[in-house]
């Protein structure tokens, strides 16, 4: 097991108390595994991917461990964590577009950070990477402002798989490019995976059409919590939690037209995870709740490799 | 390359036009005649003999003239690298007392300015982001920073001059001693020399500080740095990139901050009685000394114009962006 995660809980730190946006979450990621992380805005998800490589100042691990290969990562203790960073758990970030510094031109850029991680740059190895992303190594000797949006992109994943990690996060990698580049990166990143320059990785996205084209599993969060866990296909034609069941028949499909069937949503709002209420998070919301999901459900394994927290999930 | 300095240079120069036409319009629109007050200086009792040197004097300066030729005729002898005679000093050349005044101030500025500069940005950066200097730091700086020059100076002279007794409070060297290359003349510049730089040093060094803290808090926030972190980069890396990225700005600051600069100089030789070109200025407009007065105005123009010059030339060598900005090599 590559990843594993037990009842981790990571807790923002506001004027106004704490926001759980992390409230106990299990699961794991299996080597080779490429586990799509989805949901809706305030879901936990980036809250999650970041937990796992670097809290920033307002998060606050409340609970829970995570280990890596079977190493425990001390998430609370940021120099402790160097030791795991870029090395072991590597982060493709949200801001690719601005991750470089603007004034050190890009090979020097890699060169200092690998120098100062007690890394060698190996020349060669960093040009056939470039080269499998489709970058010349000219742009080693280029500044940031010299190329577009999509090559530093590409750049930014070039740098963080340099040193093979074990567990790649891709923190909403697609969101700010358009259609065709957004189908170009997720082959790179399947790339990355089939060459074995990463072992498993985590796609974070709100995009559950577009990681189902790469991901094994996909995961579903809500309001701080699982909802649910299954392989990809399974997940969207078979979903088991409500929750689900609306995200995917929210989505448009090919082939349907869409002007006597309106596209429906989900009506009604997440809770405010300030003072999340007891029991199910969804409750309120879903349609099938019933006396009982006033207790939480548990993140129970229904069928192989398929985990649902719903007290109706049969 | 070629082009972004050529429109600068475009740039430089139309401003020096500006700037030297309002020198010459300044003296003229104060009140007051100064062939006038050469006159009652002379002291002479008989009206014919008084006519006479008036008409002598006006001629000379060449005030009989419209005032658009006077205008030409200034720009003229310019031209040429004449700066009129000094009333103040009559028959002394212009030229002859600016620079005689301008080692004096130059050795105030460079080392306040640059000073300033360097130690106020190296404390900065250091102060950021490290809690208990932080605070402490802040709220001095600020203080510094607004206070006017001369008020600091005064404050300075008056405890370290006159109440602790340690340096003297006027002039740039001990009253009983001339010019010369010995240990007495030397050590006595030097004290001297002190209280005006420290006043001129300390206003300017609490900006630079404040500002640099500012800047590298600003920078260790941007995502470069929060990537660089994420792959576990050691702060001492993260930190040496904010710096130099921090610097852009305070670059664009000293150009800027340069023209306060030289005022607070001017007008911290005045409270010291430093023979500089502040000194000059006060001497020029109490003597209605119009070509003194343009001469003094024109070398600060210049001056700052220099400085802005090489500071924008710094700017192109630390800052690739503004290399690829101007046109031509992508």
């Amino acid at each position: 097991m590559a990843l594993n995660v037990t009842d981790l809980r990571v807790y923002y730190r506001t004027l106004r108390g704490e926001v759980k946006a992390l409230d106990g979450v299990t699961f794991s990621v299996a080597d080779g595994e490429i586990m799509g992380l989805a949901g809706e805005s305030g879901s936990g998800k980036s809250t999650l991917a970041k937990s796992l490589i670097r809290l920033d100042g307002r998060m606050r691990h409340v609970g829970g461990t995570v280990e890596l290969d079977g190493k425990t990562m001390p998430l609370a203790d940021d120099t402790g964590m160097d030791r795991f960073r870029f090395r072991e758990v590597s982060l493709i970030p949200q801001y690719s577009m601005s991750a470089l510094n603007p004034t050190r031109k890009i090979g020097k850029m890699v060169g200092e950070l690998l120098d100062s991680r007690g890394e060698r740059l190996e020349r060669a190895e960093l040009e056939r990477r470039l080269e499998l992303v489709g970058l010349s190594k000219d742009v080693l000797d280029r500044y940031p402002i010299e190329l577009s949006g999509g090559m530093k992109q590409r750049v930014v994943m070039v740098i963080s798989t340099l040193l093979n990690p074990s567990l790649l996060i891709a923190d909403e990698v697609t969101s700010a490019l358009d259609v065709s580049s957004q189908k170009a990166v997720a082959t790179t990143l399947l790339g990355f995976r089939d060459r074995g320059l990463v072992t498993s990785m985590m796609v974070v996205t709100h995009d559950i059409s577009l990681v189902y084209q790469i991901a094994d599993t996909i995961m579903v969060m809500y309001a701080g919590r699982l909802a649910e866990k299954a392989p990809a296909e399974v997940l969207v034609t078979a979903p088991r939690h409500p929750y689900t069941k609306q995200l995917i028949s929210a989505l448009p499909e090919v082939g349907v037209r869409y002007e006597d069937r309106r596209l429906t949503g989900i009506p009604g709002n997440p809770p405010s995870l300030l003072k999340p209420p007891g029991g199910c998070r969804f409750r309120d919301r879903c349609p099938l709740a019933f006396d009982q999901c006033a207790e939480q459900p548990p993140f129970a394994e229904v069928a192989p490799g398929h985990f649902v927290a719903c007290w109706k999930a049969e | 390359m070629r082009r972004y300095f050529g429109r600068k240079l475009l740039i430089y120069g139309l401003t020096f036009f500006a700037a030297v036409t309002i020198n010459w319009m300044i003296p003229r629109f104060m009140p007051g005649d100064p062939v006038q007050s050469m006159l009652s200086r002379a002291n002479v009792a008989q009206p014919a003999a008084v006519e006479a040197m008036r008409a002598h004097y006006t001629a000379m300066f060449g005030f009989d003239l419209p005032l658009w030729q006077q205008y030409l005729n200034f720009w003229g002898s310019l031209l040429k690298g004449d700066l009129g005679i000094s009333i103040w000093l009559f028959p002394t050349p212009v030229s002859d007392v600016i620079i005689r005044a301008v080692p004096y101030t130059l050795g105030l500025l460079i080392p306040s300015i640059l000073l300033s500069w360097f130690a106020g940005n190296r404390f900065g950066a250091f102060a950021a982001r490290r809690k208990w200097l932080d605070n402490s730091v802040l709220p001095v700086g600020y203080v510094l920073t607004a206070t006017p020059y001369m008020w600091l100076a005064i404050l300075l002279a008056w405890a370290l001059g006159i109440v602790a007794g340690v340096f003297p409070v006027a002039g740039a060297y001990g009253f009983d001693l001339q010019p010369s290359l010995s240990w007495d003349f030397l050590g006595s510049l030097a004290q001297h020399w002190f209280l005006p730089f420290a006043s001129l040093f300390l206003v300017a060094f609490g900006g630079w500080a404040i500002g640099m803290r500012n800047m590298i808090i600003y920078e260790l926030e941007a995502d470069y740095v929060n990537y660089l972190r994420a792959l576990g980069a050691p702060m001492r890396l993260v930190r040496r990139y904010a710096f130099r990225n921090a610097i852009l700005p305070q670059v664009t600051g000293l150009a800027l901050q340069l023209g306060v600069l030289v005022a607070g100089a001017l007008v911290t030789e005045i409270v010291f009685s430093y023979p500089g070109l502040g000194h000059l200025i006060l001497q020029a407009i109490q003597n209605q000394d119009f070509f003194l007065l343009q001469g003094t105005f024109l070398f600060i123009v210049i001056g700052v114009l220099i400085a802005n010059f090489v500071i924008d030339i710094a700017y192109v060598l630390v800052d690739p962006r503004t290399r690829t900005g101007m046109g031509g090599a992508a």
